[in-house]
């Protein structure tokens, strides 16, 4: 004879309601899909669903929009804080985020990004950094690392050709306009927990008019970096965090840090 | 208070938006414009819209972007080299179909060129608005007063067929004062807007503003939709004017500043016994095409006066359809056409 539960089943933990239920396209390993899913559950805690706006940019978050359950616009590559800037200004009471890669806001964008940082524009910037350009297919981007073999620079990255990586958090901390800035990743659960930390204060920030947030994510690019999930785990832990310190490196409500 | 005034064209142009609705706008200063920035930037804050100069063209386009995706009326004015440097944002608005006014205050041209009046981004108004298919609306103002009436008009315009409509003026109507009779400014109707992002979402799903239609069939609907809205929008938005003889001999073909010294050489040439008409084409796109073929069957010759090496002749020759000749008057490089010049034309292949 079967029973009857009477307790409630209570749940604790389940897909976050500002994500849609559907497969994602990203390579097995990327994290692209922990950073959406982490960037799901602040805006699910925080209440902000329903005055959201995602701006998707040019790179693999050109999905974004099929991804994130929220009012959306697709911007041009590397334009995103500029759009987030005019979406803003004419709806301040709207929630606007963008979602960056490295080639899309360090390359191209970097002029947009740095003058709506100066402005302390009252956006959130979500910067994914994997050292390559992902979608156009493995080319060099202002933070691959030196050696670096990508599609671009296929003897390894050199200093007196391409110039050495680009820190983005250490280049914005020094504009006033920066309210919040860190930088994290997400290569295991106390990197994640991390980094919600960061993304919830960086959405903090704007849902308190406190001005510019941004919140670099050290991610990786398996497929271009040539290697296993795992492998690529272990490369980014051994090579890319040494190249960009996670940290908190500027916070309105604490003051300055060191990185 | 309905004011007449003496203005310049770029001031009148400033006020007529702020009378059409606009309380957004991102701008970047370029000569010979500066002055609508700049009353914007002093106005705008009085009737609760927002100025903001962005760091350059390219920002400020995609501010323009951002803004018009939320639904607002948003305007940016520059000259052509800046112009050259909004059109991926203006394909982008195209794409995505949103409305936006922008006005080009056209220079010299091509490079850093001058800052002197020109005609020579007439393609790039009507054959623009960045790559791909698709080039909007575009409108030519003669005179202060239109510089006024036509920003105005713009933004429901734009909104109506939600493309960006351009004004195309020159460096002589941004800076020439002439009197003008001024719309009051009112709070502006809110526009109808069912595809805008953000404000609070209530019950509807999650709106996207894209261009991106990775599936060949998808894009290629968009474009036919687009399309379909131009083929309305010429219909009801086709515009020009017609002043001088009623059977003429000639007829001059031109729009903005050089149409108003064509009127003067239609009187001149009618002092000297030449039967001279203008056809002064307001909307650039959609093109006054039907106006041109009629007359291509009545008159002996056109003659086109335009600032450029030739650009808007073209499109008058497409619409005449080779049966009448059409020969071209022009200066350039920022000299402008005087009715002397225009005149001796006239007279020479009359």
């Amino acid at each position: 004879m079967a029973t009857t539960r009477t307790e409630e089943i209570q749940v604790i933990y389940e897909r976050p309601q500002s994500l849609y239920d559907v497969n994602m396209r990203f390579c097995p390993g990327c994290t692209h899909g922990t950073a959406h899913r982490l960037v799901g559950e602040v805006i699910d805690e925080l209440g902000l669903g329903d005055r959201t706006v995602a701006i998707a940019s040019v790179g693999c978050s050109v999905f974004a929009y099929e991804y994130f359950d929220l009012d959306a616009v697709q911007a041009a590559h590397g334009r995103s804080p500029a759009v987030a800037t005019g979406i803003k200004r004419v709806r301040p009471d709207s929630i606007v985020f963008t979602y960056q890669g490295d080639g899309d806001l360090a390359a191209i964008g970097m002029g947009e990004l740095i003058h709506a940082a100066g402005r302390s524009e009252n956006i959130t910037i979500i910067f994914i950094n994997n050292g390559v350009f992902g979608m156009t297919q493995g080319q060099m981007a202002p933070t691959s690392l030196l050696g670096m073999k990508t599609t671009t620079t296929p003897l390894g990255r050199s200093a007196a050709v391409d110039g050495v990586p680009m820190q983005v958090c250490e280049l914005l901390r020094t504009l006033p306009g920066v309210s919040y800035l860190a930088r994290a990743t997400m290569i295991d659960p106390k990197a994640m927990r991390h980094a919600k930390k960061c993304l919830r204060r960086a959405f903090q920030t704007q849902v308190e008019g406190r001005g510019f947030a941004l919140v670099e994510l050290v991610s990786t690019c398996p497929t271009w970096w040539q290697k296993s999930p795992l492998d690529a785990a272990e490369w980014l832990r051994e090579n890319m965090l040494p190249a960009y310190p996670p940290g908190v490196f500027k916070d309105w409500g604490e003051g300055e840090t060191d990185a | 208070m309905s004011d007449r005034v003496i203005m310049k064209g770029n001031e009148a142009c400033a006020w007529g938006s702020i009378a059409g609705g606009c309380r957004h706008f991102f701008g970047y200063p370029i000569t010979p414009q500066n002055q609508i920035p700049e009353f914007m930037a002093l106005h705008l804050p009085e009737v609760g819209g927002t100025y903001l100069q962005a760091e350059s063209e390219v920002a400020a386009i995609n501010m323009c972007y951002g803004a018009a995706a939320a639904g607002a009326r948003v305007m940016t004015t520059s000259s052509s080299p800046g112009i050259a440097l909004m059109q991926e944002g203006l394909s982008y608005m195209v794409g995505a179909e949103l409305p936006c006014v922008i006005v080009n205050v056209v220079r010299g041209g091509p490079g850093l060129g001058n800052i002197a009046p020109a005609q020579s981004d007439y393609f790039l108004t009507t054959r623009g608005c960045g790559h791909g298919d698709g080039s909007g609306l575009s409108f030519a103002p003669y005179s202060v007063q239109e510089m006024h009436d036509w920003t105005a008009r713009a933004f429901e315009i734009a909104f109506r067929y939600r493309t960006p409509v351009t004004i195309l003026a020159d460096a002589i109507l941004g800076q020439m004062r002439e009197p003008c009779t001024l719309t009051p400014w009112t709070d502006p109707t809110p526009m109808e807007c069912d595809w805008c992002v953000g404000g609070v979402r209530r019950d509807r799903p999650a709106r996207v503003v894209n261009s991106l239609y990775i599936d060949p069939d998808d894009l290629e609907a968009k474009n036919l939709q687009i399309f379909e809205r131009y083929r309305e929008a010429a219909e009801h938005e086709t515009l020009w004017e017609e002043y001088g003889a009623d059977e003429p001999d000639l007829l001059l073909v031109a729009y903005g500043i050089s149409a108003r010294v064509c009127e003067t050489a239609v009187d001149w040439a009618r002092e000297a016994g030449v039967k001279a008409r203008l056809l002064r084409a307001i909307s650039l796109f959609p093109f006054p095409t039907d106006p041109l073929r009629e007359w291509s069957e009545r008159v002996r010759l056109m003659l086109v006066a335009e600032m450029s090496m030739g650009q808007f002749v073209q499109d008058v020759r497409l619409a005449v359809e080779g049966r009448c000749p059409v020969e071209l008057v022009g200066r350039t490089g920022g000299n402008f056409l005087t009715p002397e010049e225009v005149l001796a034309k006239v007279r020479a292949l009359v």
